[in-house]
């Protein structure tokens, strides 16, 4: 699922508008598989899946399998449907420097529930 | 070909209502009953838009909305340049009543959501004889905060986005676009640190849960409506407010946190029942 991220942002021209400030590493922990996902300018460039032994990223999104799954669902069940839902809930948890996050929270918040559209499918 | 105005009209009322001037902007429609309608945090009126350009609520109601003080096209109060806004359940109550009085209506109903379906619980606890009915929107006793509120207002982060940023994902997501774009729209218009001023008194001051209990809906009758999707003030915490007060509630399906602008038609919907009993009360 994670892996279809940078086709699904790459190919959404007003999501990449809304991120061209964006240049940051952020870090996707689903139980403790980790992935770096490497914005420039809006488009995802790189996705580096670990294990890794020294990952440089600003800001991490740590949850389990089982709540990315249910997030990633095309219409995900109540209390499932958005990170703060979750944070709220403590299924996840959001740290590091998140400054890059938070100032461009409407952004980030399409790019890590994009893989919805892939189970749309 | 007359030009295609709304019914909705707007004016600008000048009122003292927290001991000191103020220029509120005001928006009504429909004749009847006055239904006195209070946005949420850091937004404005426009929120009640879908309200007032239904017929079917309009024939009956009154419908009036007032962007609080800050807010919309308010004004802050003067020399407010030098100081921060931090919105209290004792200013919020003053607030409401006062504009009330200014507006010289009788016995309104007042429709709150969010910061507004929480206020109508101190409103059913301090001045039951002063309303004709409340409805609370998306309320719950006290949302305890859920994340850094600092990060609203700083100058390293535009403050719009990250309101809206913040809100977004209240909102159902099975909204039109429209309704959740033009909900977010208001959130990236709002003054700074005008959001994070109202949740002062959403997540700190105006927290209710010890006079839950002491509400008398026999004095003043009070309904809730809360949309599923609001992780905020949650299905829970209304049926809570409920359970203790014996207020009828609804969980709306397919609604967040601000259903009258995410989905007007499909809010209405819901509401019209409601208006229907109290107009019959």
């Amino acid at each position: 699922m994670i892996d279809k991220i940078a086709s699904l942002v790459n190919a959404d021209a007003g999501l990449i508008r809304r991120g061209r400030f964006v240049d940051t590493t952020f870090l996707i922990a689903i139980d403790d598989a980790y992935t770096l996902i490497r914005i420039q300018e809006g488009r995802v460039v790189k996705v580096t899946p670990g294990p890794f032994i020294t990952p440089d990223y600003s800001f991490a999104l740590r949850a389990s399998r089982e709540v990315w799954e249910k997030f990633w669902q095309p219409l995900p069940p109540l209390g499932f449907t958005d990170i703060f839902a979750l944070v709220k809930q403590k299924l996840m948890r959001v740290e590091g420097d998140i400054h890059p996050f938070m100032a461009n929270l409407l952004y980030f918040k399409d790019v890590i529930a994009s893989p919805r559209r892939e189970t749309a499918r | 070909m007359s030009p295609r105005y709304e019914p909705i009209t707007g004016r600008y009322l000048n009122c003292t209502p927290l001991g000191e001037p103020h220029r509120l902007y005001v928006e009504e429609a429909g004749s009847g009953i006055p239904l006195l309608c209070l946005h949420t945090a850091g937004s404005d009126g426009r929120q009640f838009r879908g309200l007032m350009n239904d017929e079917r609520i309009t024939k009956n109601f009154r419908v009036i909305a007032f962007d609080m003080p800050w807010h919309g096209k308010s004004s802050p109060p003067a020399g407010w340049q030098n100081k921060g806004y931090q919105l209290t359940s004792r200013n919020y109550v003053d607030l409401i009543v006062g504009v009330a009085d200014a507006l010289e209506l009788d016995k309104p109903v007042a429709m709150g959501c969010s910061i507004g379906g929480r206020i109508v619980l101190h409103l059913a606890h301090e001045h039951p004889e002063r309303f004709r009915a409340l409805i609370g929107l998306e309320t719950a006793a006290f949302t305890a905060p859920y994340y850094d509120l600092s990060w609203l207002n700083r100058p390293d982060v535009h403050g719009g986005m990250v309101c809206a940023g913040v809100v977004s994902g209240l909102i159902a997501p099975t909204a039109p676009s429209e309704g959740r774009w033009e909900t977010l729209w208001h959130y990236m218009q709002s003054g700074p640190g005008v959001f994070k001023g109202d949740l002062h008194f959403y997540m700190i001051d105006g927290d209710i849960r010890d006079k839950v209990d002491k509400i008398d809906i026999t004095k003043c009758p009070l309904f809730l409506l809360t949309g599923e999707y609001d992780y905020s003030c949650t299905a829970e915490g209304t049926l809570a407010v409920a359970e203790i007060t014996g207020a009828p509630a609804t969980i709306m399906k397919g609604l967040g946190h601000f259903p009258m602008s995410e989905d007007p038609e499909k809010f209405n919907g819901y509401l019209l029942p409601v208006l229907e009993k109290i107009k019959n009360l």
